[in-house]
């Protein structure tokens, strides 16, 4: 088994347990932080370095269907940057949609030691955690989606609520998803059945389904708050990227009253303007909401400058953004589930929308409140690769930094934002909360984001830097499960990681009537559709609360 | 016919690559035989039919003579990091765990991997990488298509099920009356049996699928285009306008395609037209297109690749990490250019189909086989392993044309080991005798142990 270790004498950054930065030995044992070790412990000498629990990522795109196909999609990603194999760990492919290893080895070298997947079809369950048996290092878990699942838009119509209920957790058992993924309630249908329209606003019924995004939202923060998943809904709201948009999010923020709700890449939804025009920002009418509303957690989803690859459940919007160069796009529908689109993209510090985004992003950062509620992530790699996030740590820790940045971009976005007049800069602790702690709680894993007795012993160890970028590009040791993987910058052994997921209690009644909806409307058959347990290998089943 | 008989339903056939997944496989359990297939179309009733046992055959040879599997996995590991320049190649009719260790292996030893796709799909795969795709999973058409086209491609010989499962008579949620919902062209250089499946049959001169495809995207664009194009395609201006006119008024159009169309001249650039003719028409309406793939789990090979390297098909590994160019990396152009001088071959037969320039070259190297029975390439393998076949003796996951992953079922047991087996005890030796090579090497002041990094 794991031998006994002693981090000694690393300036610990433990926000849940209230430590901000005292010097602190910790112990580990078993794959967990113990308070005092059974046996001699191997000492590692850590005396001037940061010691923080390992970075979680609550949103980003991974691995299944959609990340595939835009691995497929792009040789020209992966061919300018190669991931080289070592003694210890596999080769891979990097660019936005790095492949399966390069994910897993990319976010340790960065100290992340936990992703979520956020937008998953069940039907490509199966597929998501083959990916991530090969994705090392990390801990991992998905977001099924279920905003646009026909069958239960007709649950919701008929307002059969407790069956409902019921067929919500038999699909996060049957795809073994961590929570309900929403995105675009309501869209889809007119996207595949009605000539590639979209829903206009949260009220709006489709003609097909005739249930409004609204009703969806509702029934979806009700039922997961119910049966008590880990994690409330996930929701990607209507009208992404639309100027004008922020009512559409205040809209649903209001929708939830004080349940909880996850509010995903919110920055891709604080636009104010006219529809069909430039975008202006509404990050303060969207952080004040969120400020005042304890029940609801957010990620930035910040965009950073660059090459990326929007891929979405949202095909609508993909196809947008697909207008603008006319180059290669990918639509994928999927059968009575979700839809689904990849567009090639870059963010230009010369274009006035692009510019505006990065600027609101980082107002949101700033005039949040309660660092607890609000997620440092990408969207990656929508927003950008999870490789930046050195980078926008030190946007957000750098007052001088931020405002040398802020120069060489679009000068006419910045003018229509407070960016300029905001002078926070986020202190270790509070990124500690931003990266770590805040999601940890948010996605109520207890045993992750902390490092007090009974912790996962999931460290990241960095060296200290004024060059915040530089210190969180390349920590000096990341310990995963107790085991050190990356001593002094380099891999000294594999590891494989777990898998996360939750399994809520339901009637089994409710199987006869998903059935034969099923038989009529699906192309393979109910007996093969949930994903059976011999696709766990080493998994957690994470309670519902 | 014994007493001893077993029903197992929602079995995969993975003859081809619909992979219907309703079987109902009557198995008699003392002949090691399955009896009945109901629902399997012709093609799966003959899959099914003629597996059989050979209880006798030896597990494994080399040389063409019986060893233990723990000798030739042995040998088969030192001859494949012995080698300076090996290849993997095959995997398209194999499980998506067995695809997973070939690439773990090839990764090992810096060698290079590919899969049938470079004989079928792969002109599509490389013309997805230019223009994108508008596609979708098989149960959209069945709920949703009012006009579905076949082009390049024959199913109702290739694919039976194609048409009754997914495409053409399949009722769904907006199709409640199947082929009364639709309209259904097959679009060829010849009339197959496909053709009176269809309300249109239209005929494509030989070699002219990509000038058909773009007049067509011209039509769709309102653009003039050649009066002579009837003389140059055989196919006349007004058959082309009318079909433009259904495919902007369709309420969900699809697009299938063959290898009439990737394997022809033009190859991906035919695929390319096909793809952005269908991405176009999403300015007028909702439509879709997808590859009619051949093998079980083609499918899942392109999966496996995509998610293990970043690339389809055609991977090489020489430099520490996975590179990518067709032409160069694939199998057939490889082996007639004599470069390789070890081939580990799973689950296909190329000693029987490739060009004779690209056989010459397997046989005057050592071949490491992995099959099901006894083939051209295992004849003439220095290592040939005999394993269970997927679907039938071995569980584990496949993916459909539409990239749909499926669970397998076992119906019984074979004496044989799976591929996954077989290959992962050749990784483990592998990465031994690398690691080996790589202290040794570390000793001798050669290089470093670990993997040496050249930049592109």
């Amino acid at each position: 088994m794991t031998e006994c270790i002693q981090l000694a004498g690393g300036k610990v950054h433990d926000p849940a347990n209230g430590i901000d930065g005292d010097i602190r030995d910790l112990y580990l044992e078993q794959g967990r932080i113990v308070e005092t070790p059974s046996s001699k412990p191997r000492k590692i000498d850590v005396s001037g370095m940061v010691v923080m629990p390992g970075g979680v990522d609550i949103h980003c795109h991974i691995a299944g269907p959609k990340v595939n196909l835009a691995r497929k999609l792009q040789p020209e990603d992966h061919r300018r940057d190669p991931h080289p194999g070592t003694e210890h760990t596999r080769s891979g492919a990097g660019g936005t949609v790095p492949s399966t290893f390069a994910t897993g080895y990319r976010y340790a070298t960065l100290g992340y030691t936990t992703a979520m997947e956020a937008a998953v079809p069940p039907i490509g369950a199966r597929h998501v955690i083959e990916e991530f048996h090969d994705t090392p290092v990390i801990d991992k878990g998905f977001y099924v989606l279920l905003g646009n699942n026909i069958f239960l838009q007709q649950l919701i119509k008929a307002g059969r609520k407790e069956e409902f209920r019921h067929a919500v957790a038999w699909w996060i058992n049957a795809t073994k998803a961590y929570t309900a993924k929403l995105v675009n309630p309501g869209g889809d249908e007119p996207w595949k059945g009605k000539k590639n329209s979209n829903v206009k606003n949260i009220d709006e019924k489709s003609d097909a389904i005739e249930v409004s995004p609204r009703q969806v939202i509702e029934s979806f923060i009700e039922t997961v708050n119910d049966l008590g998943l880990p994690h409330p809904p996930h929701i990607h709201c209507n009208n992404l990227g639309h100027s004008g948009n922020f009512e559409t999010t205040l809209e649903t923020m209001k929708t939830a009253g004080d349940k909880r709700v996850h509010l995903a890449h919110i920055q891709f939804h604080s636009y104010a303007g006219e529809p069909g025009k430039n975008p202006k920002s509404a990050s303060r009418q969207i952080a004040e909401y969120v400020n005042e509303h304890p029940n609801i957690t957010c990620d930035v989803g910040q965009v950073m400058f660059g090459k990326s690859t929007i891929m979405t459940a949202d095909a609508p919007l993909a196809y947008m953004l697909r207008g603008f160069k006319k180059a290669k796009w990918v639509n994928a529908d999927t059968e009575c589930e979700s839809g689904c689109g990849i567009v090639p993209f870059s963010y230009q510090e010369h274009v006035y929308v692009h510019a505006l985004q990065w600027a609101i992003g980082l107002e949101l950062f700033l005039l949040s409140k309660d660092p607890w509620r609000i997620v440092l992530s990408t969207d990656h790699p929508n927003g950008g690769s999870f490789m930046s996030y050195p980078k926008l740590i030190r946007l957000l820790m750098d007052r001088e930094f931020r405002r040398e940045e802020i120069k060489r971009v679009n000068q006419k976005a910045i003018n229509g934002t407070i960016l300029n007049e905001l002078d926070r800069e986020y202190t270790l602790n509070e990124i500690a909360i931003i990266t770590r702690a805040g999601p940890a709680r948010a996605l109520n894993l207890k045993n992750k984001g902390h490092l007090g007795p009974g912790a996962d012993a999931d460290i990241t160890i960095y060296d200290e830097m004024d060059d915040k970028e530089a210190m969180f590009n390349a920590p000096r040791y990341v310990v995963k499960s107790g085991e050190v993987i990356i001593e002094d910058h380099e891999f000294r052994q594999d590891y494989y990681g777990k898998f996360l997921h939750t399994e809520p209690g339901y009637d089994e009644s409710i199987v006869s009537e998903v059935r034969p909806f099923f038989e009529n409307y699906y192309s393979i058959e109910f007996a093969n559709y949930a994903v059976n347990d011999s696709y766990l290998h080493d998994h957690e089943v994470i309670p519902t609360v | 016919m014994s007493e001893n008989i077993k029903v197992v339903e929602n079995a995969t056939c993975t003859f081809c690559g619909c992979v219907c997944d309703d079987m109902i496989l009557t198995v008699d359990l003392d002949e090691k035989r399955i009896t009945k297939s109901k629902n399997a179309c012709i093609l799966g009733k003959a899959w099914f039919a003629e597996h059989y046992i050979e209880e006798d055959a030896p597990a494994a040879m080399i040389d063409n003579k019986p060893v233990s599997i723990e000798e030739a996995v042995e040998e088969a590991a030192r001859t494949l990091v012995n080698a300076r320049f090996p290849i993997t190649y095959g995997l398209s009719d194999t499980t998506c765990e067995a695809q997973r260790q070939a690439v773990a292996i090839t990764d090992s030893i810096k060698g290079n991997i590919d899969t049938t796709t470079s004989v079928c799909h792969g002109p599509s795969g490389i013309a997805l990488q230019g223009v994108g795709e508008s596609t979708m999973t098989l149960g959209e058409v069945k709920n949703r298509a009012d006009l579905v086209i076949y082009w390049g491609g024959n199913p109702a010989e290739s694919h039976p099920r194609h048409f009754g499962r997914y495409a053409v008579t399949a009722k769904g949620m907006f199709t409640p009356r199947g082929k009364k919902d639709r309209h259904v062209v097959v679009v060829d250089v010849r009339r197959t049996p496909s053709a009176p499946a269809a309300n249109q049959f239209i005929q494509v001169k030989p070699g002219k699928d990509f000038e058909v495809l773009w007049a067509l995207r011209a039509l769709v664009k309102n653009r003039a285009i050649d009066p002579d194009i009837e003389a140059i395609t055989g196919v006349s201006l007004e058959t082309l306008q009318e079909l433009v006119d259904r495919m902007k008024n369709c309420r969900y159009g699809v697009l299938f395609f063959g290898m009439g169309l990737t394997m022809t001249r033009g190859r991906h650039f035919n695929s390319g037209a096909l793809l952005a003719l269908a991405t176009d028409l999403n300015e007028y309406t909702h439509f879709v297109a997808k590859p009619v793939r051949g093998h079980g789990n083609v499918t899942g090979a392109d999966n496996v690749m995509s998610w293990q390297t970043g690339y389809p098909f055609g991977v090489n590994f020489s430099r520490g990490f996975p590179r990518f160019n067709p032409g160069e990396f694939t199998t057939v152009d490889l082996l007639a250019k004599q470069d390789v001088d070890a081939a580990l071959i799973i689950a296909t037969d190329p000693a029987s189909n490739f060009p004779q320039a690209a056989i010459d070259h397997l046989a005057k190297i050592p071949v490491i086989c992995l099959d099901t029975k006894t083939s051209h390439t295992s004849q003439l393998a220095h290592v040939a392993f005999r394993t269970s076949t997927y679907g039938i003796n071995t569980e584990g996951t496949v993916y459909r044309m539409d990239d749909v992953p499926i669970t397998l079922r076992k119906a019984f047991d074979s004496p044989f080991p799976t591929d996954e087996e077989i290959l992962t005890a050749v990784k483990k030796r592998v990465r031994e005798l690398v690691l080996a090579k790589g202290r040794a090497r570390g000793a001798t002041g050669e290089s470093k142990a670990a993997a040496p990094v050249q930049a592109i």
